[in-house]
C-alpha cells in the first residue's frame, strides 16, 4: 500500500492475527482486512460496525443482493479490488455466477427482478454523478421497492463509496481469483465485524 | 423519518404498528453507525488537526499539495498516484496525518452521496409523487 505504516506499522496483536490468517487460510491477508487493523480506534472499529450493519444487518434485501450492490457500486467507481472481492462474494451468496456477470456486463438485460434492477440503476447514477433526485427515487419505488429498502441500499452505497476510495487511494493489491474466492467465503461466514 | 411518520398517520391497524417497529429502528441503526464513523474521524483524537480533517472531509479550503491528493480521493480516486503521496510527504505531512486525511476525504464524499440519496427519497411523498408536483 502507498503508506508504509499500512504495510509495516501494525502492533504485535495485529501481526499475530495476520500470521494466523495466513497459516489457517493459506491465502494472503487482503489489504482491506489490514487497513481496518491500523489504528482501529481512528477508523477500523467504526468502519467495520457500519459496513457490517449495512451488509448483514436487518434488511428486506438479502446478503446476496447487498453484495451485488457493493459490486455494482464498485464497478461504477472502477475500483478493481472491490469489484473482484464483491462480485466473488455475490456469486457465492447467490450460487449463481452468470447472474452476477450479467448484471455487471449489462444491467438492463440482466436476469434480475425489476426492483433490484431499478435500485442498482439509481445507486450507479448516484455514485457516478454525485446526485439523485425525486424522479430517480420515484422510479425505484414504482418498481415495488419499499422506502426502508431504498434507505438500506443507500447505506450499502455509502459503505462502498468509502471503501472504494480507500482501496484506490491507498493502492490495495489486487489478489488472485482464488484468494478473492477464499475472502468471499470468509465474508459470507463471518461478515464484516 | 418520513416513512415512520406516514405509517403512524395511517389507519392505526396492528400491521401498521408492526411496520413502525420493524422498519424505522433498522433504518436508523445504519444511519447512526455511519454518523458514529463520521463523528469519530472528524472530532476524535488524531494526529491531523480537527480543522485540517474538516477541510479534507468537505473537500474545501485545502491548499497544495493536499488539494491534489485529497481532491482525487473525493472525486477520482483511481487517479491517485505514488507522486501525490510523495508530494504531501515532502510538504511535511506524516504518514499518520495522511492516513487520517485520506480517510476523512473518503468518508466525507460518501456521506454527501448518502445525504443526497436520502434527501431525494424524502422529496417523494407517499403516493410516489415529487413534493410540490402538480397533479
Amino acid at each position: 500500500m502507498r503508506l508504509d505504516v499500512l504495510n509495516r506499522g501494525y502492533g504485535l496483536r495485529a501481526r499475530l492475527l495476520f500470521a494466523l490468517i495466513r497459516l489457517l487460510s493459506r491465502h494472503p491477508v487482503p489489504d482491506a482486512a489490514k487497513l481496518v487493523c491500523y489504528r482501529p480506534d481512528f477508523y477500523g472499529s467504526r468502519a467495520k460496525e457500519f459496513t457490517h450493519e449495512a451488509m448483514r444487518g436487518p434488511s428486506a434485501w438479502s446478503a446476496a443482493d447487498r453484495e451485488l450492490m457493493a459490486a455494482y457500486v464498485s464497478q461504477a467507481n472502477r475500483s478493481a479490488f472491490c469489484i473482484a472481492a464483491h462480485s466473488a462474494t455475490a456469486r457465492q451468496a447467490y450460487q449463481d455466477g452468470p447472474k452476477v456477470a450479467a448484471v455487471l456486463a449489462d444491467l438492463e438485460s440482466a436476469p434480475v427482478e425489476d426492483g433490484l434492477r431499478a435500485t442498482l440503476r439509481m445507486l450507479g447514477k448516484l455514485t457516478r454523478e454525485g446526485t439523485a433526485d425525486a424522479e430517480d427515487m420515484r422510479q425505484v419505488l414504482s418498481a415495488g421497492v419499499t422506502r426502508p429498502q431504498v434507505a438500506d441500499a443507500l447505506a450499502v452505497c455509502a459503505a462502498f463509496n468509502t471503501t472504494n476510495r480507500l482501496a484506490d487511494a491507498f493502492g490495495f493489491e489486487v489478489l488472485s481469483a482464488g484468494d478473492f474466492e477464499a475472502g468471499a467465503g470468509y465474508l459470507l461466514k463471518r461478515g464484516y465485524r | 423519518m418520513r416513512a415512520g411518520r406516514r405509517i403512524r398517520e395511517g389507519s392505526g391497524g396492528g400491521r401498521a404498528a408492526e411496520e413502525v417497529h420493524r422498519t424505522v429502528p433498522t433504518e436508523d441503526k445504519k444511519r447512526a453507525a455511519y454518523r458514529g464513523l463520521q463523528d469519530r474521524v472528524l472530532t476524535g483524537e488524531g494526529r491531523a488537526s480537527p480543522e485540517q480533517r474538516a477541510r479534507a472531509f468537505s473537500n474545501a479550503g485545502l491548499s497544495q499539495p493536499l488539494e491534489g491528493l485529497l481532491g482525487k480521493v473525493a472525486t477520482r480516486p483511481t487517479q491517485v498516484t505514488d507522486a501525490d503521496f510523495a508530494a504531501a510527504r515532502a510538504a511535511g505531512f506524516s504518514e499518520d496525518e495522511l492516513f487520517e486525511l485520506v480517510i476523512c476525504a473518503a468518508v466525507g464524499q460518501s456521506g454527501r452521496l448518502y445525504d443526497a440519496g436520502l434527501a431525494a427519497l424524502a422529496d417523494v411523498d407517499g403516493d410516489g409523487h415529487a413534493i410540490g408536483e402538480v397533479r
